[in-house]
């Protein structure tokens, strides 16, 4: 034991998978950031971003290439989350009822396709090493953060996101057009989620597997919330989440005193964590004003 | 485009208008908002555009706009047709620019950032990035603004929330940010309707100065004294059409006033040569000492140390510029509970304390409330008239039984009520949504006075309803009032105030600062002394 | 709109929609088994016959339109109070497990009350868990829509631990709880062979009436739908808001605790982690196919429970579509009914038609 390196430490092997576990809580909660800071409320990211697992796995076991999955699945995502939009903004949809017929959609298309591509509806080939990805994506979910933040503060088109979810009467009264502004926002929620998803099925483990983002949608939801809608402290509670789960994995059958640690109290933390938030307990939590309404002209 | 300079100091009736809208017509379903409407704005003019709520004002505006588009009409743009602006982008880039009524600024974002949005300025060392990514030039934006802001005397903090910055100032921002985008032409939107009465008069100076400059205002408003004491020409519309069109100079108040409202005779109450019945000694609503402490922590409190009451059969109105406290006077009446509502002091209802009862409880003791509001607070407007009748009343002994609701009695006594208030349609089941304004608030008097309250609070109860429904309402509150019910009015008409109350209380900053009893006689109150309270010349 | 100005082709379109809607998801969703290389018309086939063929088949499809019209009813009453109740899955899961654990408590209570008192249990428990996001809405003004996606988590979370640990059956390495007692059980109708539908099926068509009676004629019931449709004017009659959104959740997750009822005293006699497939969400699509209307939820549930019953033999019946096609002919239909914008334009589309003609 005493021979140990030190990245064989304990506390840096959380760290690590800390880091590891939140990174497709990063990228899907900055697809997130993205489309609720636009307007549209998006729990069809679970969705999006099991249509992207599905497709970097197919793509990357195509093209025996990590970069084509990635890729694919940034095309998926993003293709998929223009049926939400369509639907959403074109069609006045209930966004979370839209929403919803996503993640089934998502839920029932993946398998559908699987067993079609694999004839096996469970899960895909397995990957070999070469054709995943080691940390590209943990460093990439920084570095995304970094490109989003300055976008966030610096630009136009960050100005214009923030409008079209917060007052899109004014942006379109500077003569932009919103519902252009909220596509695109989600379209890149898409890309951004379906990237999530390519991180899950290429780098965390070596495969697709049916229903393999088991909630990670609706924990990089809760991430936004938690991070009160703003992109650094959003990634934060990703880390804190991805924390969470690290300890959670490692805590896994492990006996204290004869009984097992309920790692399930652990496992919902992240929930409670956003629900006490949301309630303004600890500082208060304010959605974009103009979430969830569809934007029509006068 | 033409510069700003090539106009200053002429006035001369060479120059061709800077915007003219030629029969203009809109409609919104079978609503003709705008019937073959004329406009025309000479440069270095302020223009008003007044008549009532529903006249089509804003409608007009929008389409000068390019938010909404005209189903027939034409455009000029310095004498020179063009087509109409496919969005209101074309018409920033024209020069015309609006302040909205309600500002079109985020709350949560900088002053800056709501100034700069929407500009697109190269910025030389990033031109290889398309505009969307380009950086926001904000030291460059700032020194601008700073520049216009001085030449006006305007002083904002421009890295503070837009929401922590009072309403005088959110208004300058809007302006300045048109400037900003050197907007020739300005469309102000009921500016005053939250201003102090030297916030607006600030605000007319500063326009004025703008006009100096070669620039023009219109301003849509129905107050006829800012119009009378700041335009230059006035464009009266009524139910969407055009009933003048006047240099102010040339016209009165009382013109203007008929023009908007079509008929000689406005707003008198008419007493039928009945003297009023007198008003007995027994107070049914007492407030005394109300405080409501301010939305924000450094603000003034809302509402400070409010004392009044209104006996059995006395009409009790409250006189005010909008903003002053009356609404929140009323929340406080109407919802002691909400959290909204801190209050200090003491409301009692027939000698009952209710500063902290359930607002159901409250209803219940005989309080019927018409709304300022009829479509946000007094209906169901998707639902039918039978429904809207019954809100408020489903507890009532007369349409429920041990909780349920008594479906023939109930449509029996809505069929009677329609007919009694000349609701029209006359169909129990037909939308609320699809009556007339008019029509809207006969139902809700209709359903208010069916429970006989004993005091009625009644707020606006002729905003934006026709001439003929005013009549009938008004006769309807002096017929409660002779019944017995203690009635608290407010409403921004004067002449409506003075025409019903036996008193007046005038508000001012959240204050009672005058108080004035009925004279006999053709002139029951001195116009100008109420006048002067709600300005806050009195205090 | 008049009526006046409205062609009969508009008004035929306002009243078929909900159908037209479901026929065109349903065509979509059947067009995807092409890329299986199947025939559409053959997997409809299968379809009908899986779900109707027998009477067996007819008695699991009514197995499974049992939970649906539960949950439908649940999202629709928060609906009517102006609440999006996403959480009935959380709600479900609490109230099944309720009744699981008070059957197993109990065993010797007499046959003639032991399913009433599991069955209150079941509602009080889903009640609960659906009062706290009500709570948090009134009181706190935190979202429920939110509240209640975080709230089927947690639920999911505590009650896995609760199965895997102090109540799990001894007898077997599966995340259950023990059996409930004999008393518990409730026996299926004869008619349907062995499908387990029971007094179940029919407690869901006699909420829905007791629902629709509810939101139609009693005060309570109008004001809970007067603060659906307008909060300010709801608040200046009298009404107390916030109560009418904690009662609107309470009730909304006694009926989603009623899934108990069919899936754990009529079926399973016992709680098993991970047994509803989402009847959650999909309570969600069967409450706005029906517009939220109670009676209009039995429809809607029967559909969308044959859909789920009729997918089951695909995975024997075709060469290439797995019972996963359920979900995606579900999500079309609930996506073609969403689209308010497309069918008002169509309808507006067919009015002008007439006016020209």
């Amino acid at each position: 034991m005493d021979e140990q390196n030190w990245y064989q430490s304990a506390p840096f092997q959380l760290a690590a998978s800390t880091f590891r576990l939140a990174a497709p809580l990063v990228f899907a909660a900055m697809g997130g950031l993205l489309s609720e800071r636009a307007g549209v409320i998006n729990i069809a990211l679970e969705g999006f971003m099991l249509m992207g697992a599905f497709a970097a796995a197919v793509g990357a076991n195509h093209f025996a290439d990590p970069w084509m999955g990635a890729l694919i699945a940034g095309g998926v995502g993003a293709a998929f989350a223009s049926i939400y939009a369509v639907f959403v903004i074109q069609y006045r949809a209930n966004q979370i009822v839209a929403g919803t017929a996503m993640n089934f959609l998502a839920a029932g298309l993946t398998p559908f396709f699987c067993k079609i591509l694999f004839d096996v509806s469970g899960s895909t080939p397995t990957l070999p090493i070469a054709v995943r990805f080691g940390s590209e994506p943990i460093w990439g979910a920084w570095i995304l953060l970094a490109l989003l933040a300055w976008l966030w503060r610096s630009t136009s088109v960050g100005l214009w996101i923030r409008f079209a979810g917060e007052h899109p009467q004014a942006l379109d009264a500077a003569g932009i057009q919103v519902n252009r502004i909220r596509w695109a926002s989600v379209a890149a929620s898409g890309v951004l989620a379906g990237l999530a998803g390519a991180t899950l099925s290429v780098c965390l483990s070596s495969s697709f597997s049916r229903s393999m983002t088991a909630g990670r949608g609706f924990m990089a939801l809760a991430a936004v919330i938690f991070g009160k809608w703003r992109p650094v402290p959003t990634a934060l509670a990703c880390l804190l989440f991805g924390f969470l789960d690290a300890v959670q994995m490692r805590l896994q059958g492990v006996q204290i005193g004869g009984v097992g640690v309920p790692v399930q109290f652990i496992q919902i933390l992240p929930y409670i964590a956003t629900v006490i938030v949301l309630a303004g307990f600890i500082g208060k939590s304010r959605a974009p004003r103009s979430l969830g309404l569809p934007f029509e002209k006068v | 485009m033409v510069h700003n300079e090539e106009f200053s100091g002429k006035m001369a009736l060479s120059v061709p208008a800077l915007l003219e809208l030629r029969g203009v017509s809109r409609s919104f379903g079978a609503l003709r908002a705008n019937a073959e409407v004329d406009l025309k704005l000479e440069a270095g003019t302020i223009h008003g555009v007044v008549g009532e709520n529903g006249a089509g004002k804003s409608t007009l505006m929008k389409i000068a706009y390019g938010m909404i588009e005209p189903d027939a009409g034409h455009l000029l743009i310095d004498g020179v047709e063009r087509s109409w602006w496919r969005s209101p982008r074309e018409a920033i880039q024209a020069g015309i620019g609006m302040v909205h009524q309600h500002f079109m600024l985020a709350g949560p974002e900088s002053a800056l950032d709501n100034a700069i949005l929407g500009e697109s300025r190269p910025t030389g060392r990033w031109s290889f990035l398309p505009p969307l990514l380009r950086p926001l030039d904000r030291k460059g934006a700032i020194q601008r603004l700073r520049k216009l802001s001085d030449e006006f005397g305007f002083d904002i903090d421009w890295t503070a929330e837009v929401e922590t910055l009072p309403v005088g100032v959110q208004q300058r921002l809007e302006i300045l940010k048109l400037l900003d985008r050197d907007a020739r032409i300005l469309i102000l939107d009921e500016p005053t309707a939250v201003l102090t009465p030297q916030e607006t008069d600030e605000l007319f100076k500063n326009l004025r100065k703008l006009t100096r400059s070669g620039r023009s205002v219109v301003v849509i408003t129905h107050k006829l004294r800012e119009v009378m004491q700041f335009t230059d020409e006035v464009t009266v519309l009524r139910a969407g059409r055009v009933t003048a069109r006047l240099k102010t100079k040339d016209t009165s108040a009382e013109a203007l006033a008929e023009a908007m409202v079509g008929r000689k005779v406005v707003l008198r109450v008419e007493e039928n040569g009945k003297s009023r019945t007198p008003v007995s000694n027994e107070s049914v609503l007492q407030v005394e000492a109300l405080t409501l402490a301010a939305a924000r922590d450094n603000g003034k409190p809302r509402l400070n140390q409010v004392s009044f009451d209104v006996k059995r059969g006395e009409v009790v109105g409250i006189a005010g510029v909008e903003g002053n406290g009356q609404s929140e006077l009323i929340r406080a009446l109407i919802h002691p509970s909400h959290a909204d509502c801190r209050t200090s002091g003491q409301v009692r209802l027939l000698g009952v304390d209710i500063t902290h009862t359930r607002d159901s409880e409250i209803r219940s003791l005989g309080v019927s409330v018409i709304p300022e509001d009829r479509h946000e607070e007094g209906l169901l407007l998707d639902r039918s008239l039978e429904e809207n009748y019954l809100l408020g009343l489903q507890r009532d002994a007369r349409f429920s039984n041990r909780g349920w609701i008594k479906r023939a009695q109930l449509r029996t006594l809505v069929n009677e009520a329609l007919e009694a208030h000349d609701v029209r349609p006359r169909d129990a089941e037909a939308k609320a949504r699809g009556l007339s304004g008019g029509n809207q608030q006969k139902l809700v008097i209709a359903r208010e006075f069916s429970r006989h309250p004993k005091c009625l609070i009644a707020s606006q109860p002729t905003r934006g309803v026709d001439v003929g429904a005013i009549e009938s309402i008004h006769s309807k509150i002096l017929e409660a009032r002779s019944g017995g019910t203690a009635v608290l009015l407010l409403s921004s008409e004067l002449d409506e105030l003075m025409g019903l109350s036996d008193r007046i209380l005038v508000m001012y900053e959240g204050k009672f600062v005058a108080e004035h009893r009925r004279q006999q006689g053709s002139s029951p109150y001195d116009e100008r002394a109420i006048g002067l309270g709600m300005s806050g010349v009195i205090q | 709109m008049n009526k006046s100005d409205r062609s009969w082709l508009g008004r035929a379109l306002e009243s078929l929609q909900p159908i037209l809607a479901v026929l065109l998801g349903l065509a979509v969703g059947l067009a995807f088994t092409r890329f299986a290389g199947e025939s559409p018309l053959h997997v409809l086939k299968v379809l009908y016959q899986s779900a109707f063929g027998s009477s067996y088949d007819l008695g699991m499809t009514l197995f499974h339109t049992t939970p649906l019209i539960f949950t439908g009813l649940s999202v629709a009453i928060a609906f009517h109070a102006g609440l999006f109740n996403i959480g009935a899955e959380g709600q479900l899961i609490w109230g099944a497990l309720a009744a699981a654990v008070v059957g197993h408590a109990f065993p010797h209570l007499p046959g003639v009350i032991a399913p009433w008192i599991a069955v209150s249990a079941a509602v009080i428990a889903g009640a609960i868990w659906g009062a706290i996001p009500g709570w948090l809405r009134a009181r706190r003004g935190s979202h429920e829509v939110i509240n209640t996606i975080m709230f089927n988590f947690i639920a999911a979370g505590i009650t896995s631990w609760l199965v895997i640990e102090p109540l799990r059956n001894p007898d077997t390495q599966n995340p259950e709880t023990a059996p409930i007692g004999e008393a518990f059980l409730l026996a299926p109708f004869r008619v349907f062979d062995d499908a387990p539908v029971g007094p179940a099926f029919l407690l869901a068509l006699v909420a829905a009436f007791l629902l629709w009676l509810f939101l139609n004629r009693t005060s309570l019931g109008y004001e809970l739908r007067a603060v659906g449709q307008n909060e300010h004017a709801a608040r200046t009659a009298g009404i107390d808001i916030a109560r009418i959104r904690i009662f609107a959740m309470a009730v909304a997750g006694g009926l989603a605790g009623l899934v108990a009822v069919g899936e754990v005293l009529g079926n399973a006699g016992r709680f098993k982690v991970g047994f509803s497939p989402d009847y959650g969400f999909m309570g969600v699509a069967v409450a706005l196919l029906a517009r939220n209307h109670p009676i209009g939820i039995l429809f809607a549930a029967f559909l969308f429970g044959a859909l789920h019953k009729g997918a089951m033999d695909l995975d024997l019946e075709t060469e290439n579509v797995t019972r996963d096609l359920a979900l995606v002919l579900q999500a079309c239909v609930i996506l073609s009914v969403s689209a308010e914008g497309a069918w008002h334009w169509l309808r507006r589309v067919g009015s002008a038609g007439k006016k020209r003609g």
